[in-house]
Formats: structure tokens, sequence, C-alpha cells
């Protein structure tokens, strides 16, 4: 892990940002939905924006995408205020979680709609509408109406329908939800590729926090619609800011610790810490613990902290197993490691004490 | 499942309706079209089509026909220059404004037809408010008479009775456009015209089938509108019809018009109705 910046909202490749909301503010009948929102994004960047259903990501990207007015703050792009441009002069297009596909065109003419609307030369639309077809793998059905279509394949066609205009940006607002479980770790698969393919900047909104993680450059957690932390998702993952943003992204432990002299104490679990004097909260992800009997898998440069505990519940999942560890006081730990048959009783844990990092618990 | 005894009980009432004051009714019409009248004002069944021949023969009934015809196209021409715009401020722009102006729009339905119809008497008469600003304002110095009894008046007066019915069919398709598909349409480039043009006119189209189809057929049939405000160059057919059953006492003859009229309406009908269905996207 690099000593970079654990929190910042400018794009890590430091190239001028092309996209720069700054201190946005959206309200909805007085109330405030969006609240002092400040982010760059570098062009070809895939960011994405995680939330829970509520916490305003999806009326961030309506507002890039011009179909809602900010309440307060700007939106720049490429040098120019974006936010008093009407949504149709945008360089931005839209992949509508409902798809939105026109009912009444055909696929063909779905997809070459953009051009037209923006008098791309007439010669030069049944090209660009069948490479962008076959980008999505959707050529075969240029004619169909789009009734005919699945889900899958209503998708695909709205993501060549906004990529056939070559935008600056691509907003993609839960395009995958409505998919079932196969088909969206393969369209997940497809759109990152995608995304190396065209260099377009994505920014793309979902409340899955796997999907955040699988896709993304950076991610975006918004909260009650304020930016709770911007990171890459590993940095996201293994340095928290927050509590909220440790127990959003991925399991962890939360662990409120007395820190004194160097020593956490949580419960009957203490490890060596470099954090000052006082309350700290800690997170522990699960599979930072391992048995103390089990051969160490990498040998550990730092310092290990062990604790004993009785196992409540072993959850079997395949490779690696989620245990329930009571620590007395039913101070609960979870552990995930990897498929030890089964196991109860009193056992020895340990984990390296560096695995256990502080976050800002501000409730 | 519904079990059959149910299923029979259902459909028994409205076959009984349909037969007794629609399929009988029209038989008898039918019937009627091919007998004739003797000079002693008899209905005589000697059967012919004597009554067929005349309708086209004369050319009276033909010229009230064509101006019925007119008429109908002027009115749903009217209709839906006034209900479109209506619909489409109310779905898409009214916002707060949307149920106060809905309400506006269906309340003159409230009113009886003749309080509507002599409502425009009083205003287009010769002695009229019309005629009574007019000459206030010095830009008329003698009643204009050709507001009242004219087909012109009948155009007025149909225009503003039928006007909400094509209304509420397109406004009911209009709130039927699912709007994200209004802001993928600005997503793309297209402005707000544009978007009119290419998404919400084309999917609102089954709406005005439906309203144009209301104006024109409630219009072609009306024979209230011209009796108050047509006058003699105002004559519709449905006015030749009420007159042969009645003082002209030529049920036959009556019954051959009425039969043309209901088989130009059936055929209207079901030609929009497959054309709605063909507009009409699931």
């Amino acid at each position: 892990m690099n000593a970079a910046s654990s929190s910042d909202a400018a794009p890590r490749s430091g190239a001028e940002a092309l996209l720069s909301i700054r201190n946005v503010e959206k309200q909805f009948a007085k109330r405030l939905v969006l609240c002092g929102i400040s982010l760059d994004v570098a062009s070809g960047e895939f960011l994405t924006i995680l939330g829970e259903s509520g916490s305003g990501k999806t009326t961030l990207l309506r507002l890039i995408a011009g179909f809602e007015q900010l309440d307060g703050g700007e939106i720049w792009m490429a040098g120019e205020r974006l936010d008093q441009t009407p949504a149709y002069r945008r360089q931005v297009n839209t992949v509508f979680q409902s798809y939105a596909i026109f009912p009444h065109l055909s696929v063909f003419e779905n997809v070459a709609y953009g051009l037209r609307a923006k008098a791309v030369p007439h010669g030069e639309i049944p090209t660009r509408v069948t490479q962008a077809l076959a980008m999505v793998k959707m050529s075969e059905f240029a004619q169909s109406a789009p009734s005919r279509l699945s889900g899958g394949q209503q998708q695909r066609v709205a993501l060549a329908r906004a990529l056939v205009n070559r935008p600056r940006v691509l907003l993609l607002d839960e395009p995958l939800s409505a998919l079932d479980a196969n088909l969206r770790r393969q369209m997940q698969v497809e759109l990152k590729l995608l995304q190396r393919e065209v260099g377009i900047t994505f920014i793309f909104v979902t409340h899955d926090q796997e999907e955040a993680m699988a896709l993304s450059d950076r991610i975006a957690l918004l909260r009650a619609g304020r930016l709770e932390q911007v990171a890459e998702p590993r940095e996201i993952y293994g340095h928290p800011a927050t509590a909220y943003a440790a127990q959003f992204i991925g399991q962890t432990n939360l662990l409120r610790a007395e820190v004194r002299d160097g020593i956490a104490t949580a419960g009957s679990i203490a490890w060596p810490s470099v954090e000052p004097s006082g309350a700290a909260t800690f997170s522990l992800r699960p599979e930072c613990i391992r048995l103390s009997s089990a051969p160490p898998a990498v040998k550990s440069s730092g310092i290990t902290s062990r604790f004993q505990g009785r196992i409540q519940n072993q959850t079997f999942g395949g490779a690696m197993d989620l245990l329930e560890i009571d620590c007395g006081n039913s101070h609960l730990i979870r552990a995930r490691i990897p498929s030890p048959g089964p196991i109860d009783g009193r056992q020895e844990f340990e984990f390296a004490a560096s695995d256990a990092v502080r976050v800002n618990d501000g409730g | 499942m519904y079990s059959r005894a149910y299923k029979t009980a259902v459909t028994i009432p409205p076959l009984v309706w349909v037969t007794v004051f629609l399929l009988i009714p029209y038989a008898i019409l039918f019937c009627y079209s091919f007998w004739s009248v003797s000079s002693l004002q008899v209905i005589v069944h000697n059967w012919n089509l004597q009554n067929y021949a005349q309708l086209f023969r004369n050319p009276l009934y033909l010229t009230v026909l064509l101006r019925s015809i007119r008429i109908a196209g002027a009115v749903t021409l009217l209709a839906l220059l006034l209900g479109y715009p209506l619909a489409y401020y109310l779905s898409f722009h009214a916002a707060k404004r949307k149920d106060l102006l809905y309400q506006l729009v269906i309340i003159p339905l409230w009113a009886s037809y003749l309080v509507r119809g002599y409502a425009w008497k009083t205003i287009l008469g010769s002695d009229g408010v019309l005629n009574g600003f007019l000459q206030y304002l010095h830009i008329t110095h003698r009643p204009v008479e050709f507001f009242l009894y004219s087909p012109f008046a009948v155009i007025l007066t149909l225009t503003h009775i039928y006007t909400p019915f094509t209304f509420l069919p397109i406004y009911a398709s209009l709130e039927h456009v699912p709007r994200n598909l209004v802001e993928a349409s600005h997503d793309l480039g297209a402005s707000p015209f544009s978007t009119f043009v290419r998404v919400i006119l084309p999917l609102s189209l089954p709406g005005i089938l439906a309203g144009a189809t209301f104006a024109f057929v409630l219009t072609l049939g009306d024979f209230l509108a011209p009796l108050l405000v047509g006058g003699p160059s105002g004559i519709m057919i449905s006015n030749i019809v009420v007159s042969l059953f009645g003082a002209a006492y030529n049920w036959p003859l009556g019954a051959a018009i009425s039969l043309c009229m209901l088989l130009l309406v059936v055929t209207l009908l079901f030609a929009t109705e497959r054309l709605e269905k063909r507009f009409t996207i699931s």
C-alpha cells in the first residue's frame, strides 16, 4: 500500500480534470438531497458513485446529465460551464436504469437517434450505427422492434445508443441492476473492457459495492447527500476513512477500542497501535483474521496479535468459511478463513496489528 | 378459473341488452329500408331498393351528406388543434395547476348540451353578445347576420361541445408517454421541439386517433346544433332523418339513410381501431 493521501477528490493521474463538480447542492421540496459535493473526474476514468438508495447518487448523475437544475455550486466540463447548458447540448450521454429505449423505433433507429438529432451527415449514419451495434454484439437485431428484446439485449442497445455519439462522459444509472446475477457479472466484464476500448470517461452509479470495486478506477462513496470518501477501490477497502465506509464497502469488524500507551484494547482483544491515547474505532476485515494453528500463508513482517474466542457459528462458503466468534461479553467477531473443515469450541485466532485500521466513527 | 354457470350468468345480461336494444331495432330498421310508403301514407311491405336508389339519385341527400362530412371534418380538425396543445400543456408543463385545469376542461361536460347550444345562440344572434360588442366598438353598424344560422355557427358550437371529448383520450395517451423517453431524447441531443416531433407526437398517435374519431362520429350524427344554430344552410344529414321519421312520414327512406350512415360510421370506427392498434406500442 503506498502512502498516497487516503482520500481526495482529485483524480489520481494528476491530469487536468475533464469534469469538475464544485460544491454542488440540490434540494427537493426544501429537503437537502446533495450538499457540498466537490469531485474532479479525469479523462478516461471509470468513476463509480456508490451509495445506498436515497443517498443522492442518481440525483448527482441527473445534475450532470442536465435533467435537474443545481441549487448551488457549479459543474464544469473541459473548462466550460456545464450546468448552464441545456441537457440536449451537453456532450454527455446517459444509459438509463430502465434503458428508456424508444418503443416506436427499431433498434437501428434507436441507435441512430442521437446522430440524426445532431445532424451527422446522412451517409455516415449507417456505418456508425453498425459499428456501435457490433461493439455491443447486437448487429443481428438492427431491424428488430425493441419490444422483442430481452432486458439484457435492451441494455446493450441503450449502451450502443449512448456510445455512438462519442460523448466525453458516459453516465450509467444502475444499468445492471435489472439483470440476473450471471448476466450481470458478464456485463460487468464487458463494460470494463468496453470502457478501456473506447477510452470514454464513465461515471457509473450503483448501490452494489462489489460491482463498484470490480469496475472502478475510483469510488465516490455517497452517504445521505454528502461524499463520505473518494478513493481507489483498494484504498477505500484497505483504509476506509470512516466506520460507515468500512461497513458499506465489504464486511468488517468495528472495534471500539481504548488506546493507552501504544496499546489498543477492545474487550478481550488487544494490539499495539500508533494512534494517540483515547477512544478510537478500528476496522478489522474478517479475512485478516486467521486461526493461530493454521500455517501462515505469507510470513507477516509486522506484529501479530492473538485472541481467544468460542466459535458460535460456522457458515460454509466453498473456499472460505465465515466464522462468528464470541470473544466474551457477547462481543462477536467475524472471521473469514480458508475452509478448515468443521471446527468448534474455543480456538485461538490472530491478526496483524497493522490490519486494524483506525476509522472515523462520526456516527 | 370461473365455473360455466358463472360465465353464463355474467354473459347473459349484456347479451340480452344488446339483442333487445341494438340488434332487434337495427333488424327492424333494416326491414323498413326496403319497404315503401303508399300514396295513402301507409307503409307497405313491398320489398324493393327504391329508397337506396333515391338516396343517390336525389342531389339533396348527397349534398347534405357531404356537407355533414365537411362540417364533421372541420370540427375534428378544430377540436384537435384546440385539444392537443391543451392536453400537451396539461400533461407536460402545467405542474401544480394540472388538477385545476383538468377540472376546468371537464366541467362543461356536466352542463346540458341544450344549455351550451342556447348559449351560442345568445352569443351569435343579431341581438346577441357578439353583435352588441362589435357595434359598441363601432366595428360594425348593423347586426352581422351570418354569425348565427350558418354552417359556421354549427362548427363553432360543435367544436365547443366536442373538444373535451377529443382532449380526454389525447391527454390520457400523453400521460402514458414515459418521461424517461423524453429525457433520453434530450440526452441524445434532440431539442425540445425535435423531441416533440420524434417521440411525443408518435407515441400519442393512438390518443389523437381516438379523439378525432370521437369528434368526427359525434358531429356526423348531431342534429341538435344544426337545429339550434344552423338555419337552412346549416342542415345536416341527421336533421333529414329526423324529419323523415317525423313530419315527412317516410320511415323507409329515413331507415335507408340511417343505415348508410351507420355503415359509414362502423367502417370508420373499424379503420381507426386498426390504426390505433398499429400505433399502440406496449
